[in-house]
């Protein structure tokens, strides 16, 4: 096949790329008391794409992603206290504050490179962390924000102690943002924000406005978070200062490590796996399983750079070779 | 009002001071290996908490008397770094920031969990032998006796640091790599030799530095990721392969972040951030970084 | 599901139709198992286990108690509420307890009624959380019974100015409006206030302002265990014993099990709570023993894992006096009026806010037999929750 007619078909959307919704559609139907934990991780899911348009599409590593999320849960949170308890409202709240955020903390950030980035990420972080936690009036402080009442969806779905209503909210919220990431990742910004990670001197002479794509990218993930951050404050009527913190960030680069960053799919894989994992091993030995992480962590770096769908591809690639070379 | 103004200041810059030789101490490694090595080592916390823990141990199990025991705990951390150096670290020298950021993370993990694991959850109680504790009055005002035994011990350390790479062959072959490695190696400086005794000497002083200072910074499982932030701050701030950056760097945070506890403690960790992104804009490669 | 255990699924279901001369009595605990604050959570795990294996055998005949835990990782109130969801929806406990952090209890407090699950509170100490739900009741204590009493004795026994220290969340604010309440009233000054973050390496700076306003006593309060260790440093540090200043608050500045290594600064210092290691009630002494000889000899109880121990006294009752079939608003009404004695002292569940009524003790810490210890020397008994006496349900 000829390279650009491969490129050219990637662009389509092929059968395969809806598996994910396939599984969420299953986990409806087989783990339905479940659905309040499979609810949560289909927020992170979303959480995890946005982190991938950052890091892995226009390469800026920051430890410092789960500032938009928490914006975007304070926000609704807020919003649905003192303003309107109506979810969908509260969500475009969630996410134009976590992109105001995103706006002025990218413009300040895409400054600098290297270490310098980095620490401004985690320093953009922990500033808002402690002011969430000093406004303690607003955000609950220590304690988090309770008395979160949502009210039913479009007038008619209740959100259930069960997590029913929860769980399919998050699955079409979801569904939104992977479609909109999807189209834009294989638009020409989306191929300029790759040109930019693999070699960003070349973007710029030949004269693409290296600085505002990134901005853009940056800004358009925070209100991806925002809004992921918004749908957890709203399913679960609660807002904590955990949403900010340094390891939900931590967390969250991990997971999309483990999936295979810059595909896009990765999150799925890698954040499902992972929230998986976590809830059955701290079942059995939660005080050892961060050790495992750490192990796990260790040798993906070593060996398994492109994580789970990078083993994967392996794994066809080897496939296909014998297969042909048994032709 | 003058009077105790300046009482207060005095006490500030007092326990300022002695917050930020700690921090400095156990920095300092994190400067070289990262301005040397080009290598963003988030796992340099684990080697001040084992220096903790190795102290303590040394001394509430073995009858260690404190000096030994902090000798001990640079030595033992020294060699554990080589070792992981030479098997772990060295694998990643080339590899991108993304890469390297993970895997020191995933040490700190393990490390985390092998911590509690032989050491329990509670914080590690350090009995610092009876001369040192009390206060020594200076006239107008007294002083906790241990906490200058800190500053003191620590400038020694740092005169002799700077010193040692100032004037020894081995501080010239350290500055010579670190301000362009190829021309080094050109000149036939063994880098691969120099970047292991780097980081075991960073390693040793960043467990020396957790050891002594386990009183400012107690001694836990969750100390490497706890006071990450504070070491990759003093290191960002000061610059990365700089000595001096960094122990400027450690006044002005340590000092600042006592003042404002003391003076605005609504505001609490509020300045330390906001200062950090400040001068960090203002200076990216750090107060006296290099490109 | 794989083939196997779908067939597990398929057996256990047949089972289950048999006729139940066994009753499985699931209790959920959620718990901090892990995380830099897991030194309480293990406390609570101890008390908890403690009970079990003393008087497992007095369950009636074919009734067991089944523990399921879970790890909050610390005060992380959606993690709290997320992991009760799970217990009440998945594994569908019939009781929830443990919980150290009052912001978990309160985030959980929602579910608990819509689900009506009664939630045994073992730990979490902040007075409104047995208001927000009918089906809570506390086993524990309240911050305002041991800090108002406190504020008032301390009052009239000649202390005339006092600077307030807390952590900077609902615990340590409850604490300090319940001291100024009771210092205040019995004509007491509060001369200066601060509020120090709650994850804080280094107290000094707040102790040093403390220490220049001259006051008669510092009223401090910190998270348990790690935190006091360090506040007690800090405080001998700073030379305040030297300069005349004494330190005074609730059990939390002294717990029994870090005094031991709490070193000279801590002798002297007063305390009020509902539990003392030291006490020599016939109840202690066997809890001791039993302590003692389950996790090692020089171990001591703290207050946490004394108050677990009674939670599951609570709930082997209930379980005894419904015979393993769970029905909650009996269970509630069980405990509504019920009297135990405890190794604390005796204790009572009050029927109007099902908060616990308990005798409150001072102490000092004094130096027997080579260890510090909390030595009580005024008991002050059987004191209801005064924040919910000064905030009647509107």
């Amino acid at each position: 096949m000829h390279p650009v007619d491969r490129l050219i078909a990637s662009h389509r959307l092929r059968i395969v790329e809806f598996t994910p919704f396939v599984v969420v559609a299953a986990v409806w139907f087989l783990f339905d008391d479940q659905l309040a934990f499979a609810s949560q991780v289909l927020i992170t899911i979303l959480f995890a794409l946005s982190l991938d348009l950052v890091l892995g599409f226009a390469g800026i590593v920051t430890l410092g992603h789960a500032a938009f999320f928490g914006t975007g849960a304070y926000a609704a949170g807020i919003y649905a206290i003192h303003v309107s308890p109506e979810p969908l409202s509260g969500l475009l709240v969630a996410g134009a504050a976590a992109g105001a955020v995103g706006l002025a903390s990218g413009f300040v950030i895409l400054r600098t490179h290297g270490l310098t980035q980095l620490m401004l990420t985690l320093a953009i972080a922990a500033l808002l962390g402690e002011a969430a936690n000093k406004a303690s009036f607003l955000t609950g402080g220590n304690d988090g924000l309770q008395g979160i009442e949502i009210s039913p969806v479009l007038g008619i779905f209740r959100f259930d102690l069960y997590g029913r209503t929860a769980y399919l909210y998050s699955a079409a919220v979801l569904f939104c943002g992977w479609f909109f990431l999807r189209r834009l990742v294989h638009s020409p910004f989306g191929r300029s924000l790759i040109g930019t990670r693999e070699n960003a001197a070349r973007m710029h002479a030949i004269g693409a406005p290296v600085r505002q794509r990134l901005l853009m990218a940056y800004t358009i993930a925070a209100v991806i978070a925002g809004a992921a951050g918004g749908m957890l404050a709203q399913t679960t009527q609660f807002v904590g200062l955990g949403t900010l913190g340094f390891e939900r960030s931590g967390e969250l680069v991990i997971m999309l490590v483990f999936g295979g960053i810059g595909r896009l799919y990765g999150a799925f894989a890698g954040a499902a796996l992972y929230m998986i994992a976590q809830d059955q091993m701290a079942k059995h030995d939660p005080v050892f399983w961060n050790f495992w992480i750490g192990l796990l962590l260790v040798l993906v770096v070593l060996f398994a750079r492109g994580g789970v769908l990078g083993l994967c591809d392996r794994a066809t690639q080897a496939v296909r070779s014998v297969w042909t070379r048994s032709r | 009002m003058i009077e105790s103004f300046t009482a207060a200041a005095v006490s500030i810059l007092f326990h300022g001071t002695a917050y930020a030789m700690v921090l400095y101490v156990i920095s300092v490694g994190l400067s070289l290996t990262m301005g040397l090595m080009g290598f963003v080592n988030l796992a340099h916390g684990v080697f001040a908490m084992f220096g903790g823990f190795a102290t303590v141990t040394l001394m509430n199990r073995y009858g260690v008397p404190f000096g030994f025991a902090l000798a001990g705990a640079f030595v033992i951390v020294a060699l554990l770094a080589i070792v992981l150096e030479r098997t772990l670290y060295r694998r990643l020298y080339g590899a991108s920031e993304l890469e390297q950021v993970l895997f020191t993370i995933g040490i700190v993990f393990m490390a985390a969990a092998v911590a509690r694991k032989l050491w329990g959850t509670a914080t590690q109680p350090i009995r610092v032998p009876a001369i040192l504790t009390g206060q020594i009055d200076l006239g107008f005002r007294a002083f906790p006796t241990y906490r200058g035994f800190v500053i003191a011990v620590s400038l020694c350390l740092i005169v002799t640091l700077w010193l040692g790479i100032e004037r020894t062959g081995f501080g010239a072959r350290l500055r010579a790599a670190v301000d362009n490695r190829r021309m080094a190696e050109a000149i036939g400086i063994d880098t691969g030799a120099l970047f292991t005794a780097t980081f075991a000497l960073g390693s040793g002083l960043a467990a020396f530095g957790g050891g002594i200072g386990a009183d400012i910074l107690p001694v836990h499982p969750g100390y490497a990721t706890e006071y990450l932030v504070y070491f990759l701050m003093v290191v960002s701030v000061g610059g990365l392969g700089s000595i001096r950056g960094p122990f400027f760097a450690a006044l002005l945070l340590g000092i600042g972040d006592t003042a404002c506890k003391y003076l605005v403690p609504e505001l609490g960790a509020f300045f330390l951030y906001a200062a950090m992104i400040a001068l960090l804009l203002w200076r990216p490669l750090g107060l006296f970084g290099r490109a | 599901m794989t083939p196997r255990s779908m067939l597990v699924g398929a057996l256990t279901g047949l089972l289950c139709w048999l006729p139940a001369a066994a009753e499985t009595v699931k209790v959920g605990i959620v718990n901090t198992y892990s995380g830099p604050l897991a030194a309480a959570g293990e406390q609570m795990d101890r008390g908890i286990r403690l009970y079990m294996k003393l008087h497992e055998k007095e369950l009636p005949p074919g009734v067991t108690v089944e523990l399921i835990r879970r790890d909050d990782t610390g005060p992380n109130p959606e993690v709290a509420k997320r992991l009760a969801q799970e217990l009440i929806t998945r594994d569908k406990v019939q009781i929830l307890t443990g919980v150290v952090w009052s912001p978990n209890a309160l985030a959980m407090a929602p579910l608990v009624t819509e689900a009506k699950t009664p939630f045994i509170v073992m730990n979490a100490g902040t007075s409104p959380i047995t208001a927000r739900s009918p089906y809570i009741v506390r086993m524990s204590f309240t911050l305002w019974q041991s800090a108002y009493p406190l504020g008032a004795w301390a009052a009239k026994n000649g202390y005339a100015k006092v600077y307030t220290a807390v952590s900077d969340f609902a615990p340590g604010i409850d604490c300090e409006q319940a001291f100024t309440k009771g210092f205040t009233e019995n004509g007491g000054q509060i001369i200066g206030s601060v509020r120090m973050p709650v994850a804080n390496p280094d107290f000094v700076p707040f102790l040093q302002r403390a220490k220049d306003a001259r006051p008669d006593a510092v009223f401090g309060f910190v998270p348990a265990a790690r935190e006091a260790t360090g506040l007690m440093k800090a405080f001998g540090d700073l030379g305040l014993p030297q300069a005349g200043i004494k330190l005074i608050g609730t059990g939390d500045l002294t717990t029994d099990e870090e005094l031991p290594g709490m070193g000279d600064a801590a002798l002297g210092v007063i305390t009020m709570h509902h539990y003392a290691a030291a006490a020599d009630r016939p109840a202690n002494k066997a809890f001791i023993a039993a302590y003692k000889a389950e996790f090692g000899a020089k171990e001591e109880p703290g207050f946490i894992a004394l108050d677990s121990f009674d939670g599951m006294a609570a709930i082997f009752h209930v379980v005894r006096e419904q015979g393993g079939k769970m029905d909650p608003d009996k269970t509630i009404a069980l405990l509504k009026g019920w009297r135990y004695d405890s190794p604390r002292g005796p204790v009572m569940i009050d029927p109007e806010t099902r908060d616990i009524v308990q005798n409150e003790y001072i102490r000092k810490v004094e130096r027997v037999d080579g260890q510090l210890r909390n030595i009580e020397f005024v008991t002050v008994p059987m004191i209801k929750d005064p924040w919910k006496v000064f905030n009647p349900p509107k």
